[in-house]
């Protein structure tokens, strides 16, 4: 009964402080620690979420069927928000990648990734501020591929009308809600005027509703060369999935790497998983060298997208301004400073900060 | 010059006239002879849209200026015609001259499927398998990476350009990529006997075979392949995307890149990104028997045409590659030569670059440059 009562006290507490439960999804290689310091400088900023930590390693379902544990699909159906470290690519272990499984389960259509450029990380390019969003569940990676004849492979890119109309949607509301000014459609209608035609033309359809947001179209070939001569000139990309891959790449490597670009997948059911991209760096796992900047920078855009803005804004700033100062980094940053010193660095700022 | 007798009925004049037997003959596997008539070469040339009739007009004047024994056969190709004669006629005026100069023709994407890409088609008739571009560093161009020095070897005539697109479904649209080993295989050994024939050590191979494993897998593998009949040059390869991340931070790390119809449009645009842009870099599109010179991103710059503004940088220097491509390598390295003069000279730069400069004073100092060096004596020819 005293344990029913605590359940409830604690609850209680919960419901007043409006703790939001978010699962956590530490992963492989350095995802541990980077997830550990994501958690202590949220509790330094005293952020209202409760973390449920989560493994979602594929297990075989009843089917024969791949799947994740079921436990961490509970959690996350509940909870909606979910928080995930770099996952490793099984080889030859039978089961396709977890991020292809998570994908597949939540309907994870939309990959966000803002590209905003770091001050106090140097790269050639200065003021890049962008958002590729990139439709994540068709187009190219369908994965449909048959051998016609012996030598002759055909691939086959899908285009529906459904999902190109819902990622348009996606990115013009993201668009209205972050303030930005315009959406560019990045296609390739001169070569594939059916499929990218298809896209487009929901992509207008869709600018009319928004018509305080403003709507271009370029050509694939004509963004890649302006983005690296002028990455100024472009606020948020919306593209089927391949040009996505190679576009939201491309402006990762103008700020930097993936070593500190946030991403978030967006999914039917307002579920939403936040994630750092890069790999899992097994050489310097468990050695407190690695960098929790991507994963941390994923944190805050899930702040931002739960609506917590402050915590958010608080959490940023002391990440650039420790970036910025150049006294703590770790070693990919050009510093000599452990993962540990950086997170208590942060989260000294962030104190200080209130 | 011979032509063969099946042509004309009236070569053998003992024969009773017979009338001349000109029928649709299919499109022939007959290549005539590149023009070469009193020791002057007769090229193609495709004015285009935009700011091409302008730029070729120049690399004209420019020729007549030098000399240059090439003669222009201009052939229009009116881009907002559904009919496909005009393109036709200008494929046929290639393949009687065997190379071609052109500018881009532009493709409104709104119309229907069935108005394809006039330059697709000129490129899959003739078989232009290899475009070939090389991006170099060029001097007095400011740029954030320096040091570059790139051939982009990229297949032209398949993959996701195959235009082979149907709805089976309301709604739902396939677009068919297609990979051959045939092609693979020339476009890698095309590749490789580049790299040696240009003295260069390293050939990587872009794909996404870890997603497409079967298209872009069989492309890998047609790559290794032929790389293994290359020992003396280092075979490597890379995913596209780590590609173009790779190309924004250190672009000085790549020497020859192959690769499929896409990912070869986004590299070689972000490589001429990164040199300077699309008025600096020439390209060049080969097959077996023809080969048609153009800008290497291809652009139809519809928003400076006739202002007098746009960079003719590339376009001459596509000029130059052709006259190599023809054997007239003096005159190509004296043109050359004049252009990169011209190009250090900041106050010449036009508006991509950074400048005020105009298209005529660019190229009056081009001319300048060449007059200063002389004419070319019979001796140098």
């Amino acid at each position: 009964v005293s344990r029913i009562k605590c359940q409830i006290i604690f609850y209680c507490i919960c419901f007043a402080f409006q703790m939001q439960t978010v699962t956590i999804i530490p992963g492989d290689g350095i995802g541990p620690e980077i997830s550990t310091s994501v958690i202590k400088i949220f509790e330094a900023a005293k952020v209202p979420i409760q973390w449920e930590e989560r493994n979602v390693t594929a297990i075989k379902g009843p089917g024969g069927k791949w799947m994740i544990p079921p436990e961490a699909k509970e959690s996350m159906d509940k909870s909606k928000i979910g928080l995930k470290g770099p996952l490793k690519t099984p080889i030859a272990a039978g089961h396709p990648s977890m991020n292809l499984l998570l994908r597949k389960t939540f309907d994870l259509y939309a990959n966000v990734r803002p590209c905003v450029s770091i001050e106090g990380y140097k790269t050639p390019y200065t003021d890049v501020d962008l958002v590729t969003i990139r439709e994540n569940t068709e187009g190219e990676y369908s994965g449909i591929e048959h051998v016609i004849v012996d030598g002759v492979v055909q691939s086959i890119k899908l285009i529906t009308e459904e999902a190109s109309r819902r990622i348009a949607e996606y990115a013009f509301e993201y668009a209205r809600n972050n303030q930005r000014n315009s959406v560019t459609a990045v296609h390739k209608a001169n070569i594939m005027r059916m499929s990218d035609g298809l896209f487009l033309r929901k992509c207008r359809e869709v600018a009319e509703n928004f018509k305080d947001v403003k709507f271009t179209e370029m050509y694939l070939d004509t963004v890649c060369l302006n983005m690296v001569q002028d990455p100024t000139q472009f606020d948020v990309l919306v593209m089927p999935n391949l040009y996505g891959d190679i576009l939201s790449d491309l402006c990762a490597g103008l700020i930097g790497g993936l070593g500190v670009t946030p991403s978030g997948n967006i999914g039917a059911n307002g579920v939403a998983i936040f994630e750092s991209v890069h790999g899992t760096a097994p050489d310097i796992a468990g050695m407190d060298l690695a960098n929790p900047t991507a994963l941390l920078l994923s944190a805050v855009m899930m702040l931002r997208h739960m609506g917590l803005h402050g915590h958010a804004k608080k959490i940023e700033t002391a990440c650039f301004d420790t970036i910025r100062d150049k006294k703590v980094l770790t070693k990919d940053l050009g510093g000599n400073s452990k993962c540990s010193e950086f997170t208590a660095e942060i989260c000294r700022r962030v104190q200080d900060l209130d | 010059m011979t032509y063969p007798s099946r042509f004309f009925c009236l070569c053998d004049p003992g024969q009773v006239m017979r009338p001349v037997m000109c029928t649709r003959r299919e499109k022939s596997s007959y290549t005539p002879p590149p023009a070469k008539y009193g020791g002057r070469h007769t090229v193609t040339l495709i004015p285009g849209d935009g700011i091409g009739p302008e730029l070729l007009n120049h690399a004209q004047e420019l020729f007549r200026f030098c000399c240059v024994p090439v003669d222009f056969e201009v052939v229009n190709v009116d881009s907002s015609l559904t009919s496909e004669d005009e393109i036709n006629n200008a494929v046929t005026a290639i393949r009687r001259n065997g190379v071609a100069l052109k500018g881009n023709i532009e493709t409104n994407h709104n119309l229907p499927p069935s108005h394809k890409s006039r330059n697709n088609l000129l490129r899959t008739s003739l078989d232009l398998y290899a475009n070939v571009m090389h991006c170099q560093t060029l001097p007095g161009v400011q740029t954030r990476h320096k040091d570059i020095d790139i051939i982009i070897i990229r297949e032209n005539t398949e993959g996701e350009y195959s235009s082979l697109e149907h709805e089976n479904v309301p709604g739902v649209v396939e677009s068919l990529k297609i990979i051959t080993r045939v092609n693979s295989l020339r476009i890698a050994e095309y590749a490789f006997r580049q790299a040696r024939e240009k003295g260069r050590r390293r050939v990587t191979a872009v794909h996404k075979a870890n997603i497409m494993k079967l298209g872009d897998g069989l492309f890998l593998q047609c790559c290794k392949e032929v790389a293994a009949g290359y020992p003396d040059i280092t075979f490597d390869n890379m995913i596209v995307d780590n590609t173009t991340m790779q190309l924004v931070s250190k672009p000085q790390q790549f020497d020859v890149m192959v690769m499929p119809n896409l990912y070869g449009n986004v590299v070689s645009n972000v490589c001429a990104g990164l040199v300077g842009g699309p008025g600096l870099v020439p390209g060049a599109n080969y097959g077996k028997d023809y080969a048609v010179f153009e800008t290497a991103t291809r652009n139809t710059g519809k928003s400076i045409a006739n202002k007098n503004i746009a960079n003719p940088t590339a376009t001459l220097l596509a000029s130059c590659l052709m006259l190599d491509h023809l054997g007239l390598h003096d005159y190509a390295s004296m043109i050359r030569k004049a252009i990169l003069r011209t190009l250090s000279e900041t106050r010449l730069h036009t508006a991509d670059l950074g400048g005020q400069g105009t298209t005529s004073e660019v190229v009056q100092s081009i001319m300048k440059e060449v007059q200063k060096g002389g004419p070319l004596t019979s001796e140098k020819i």
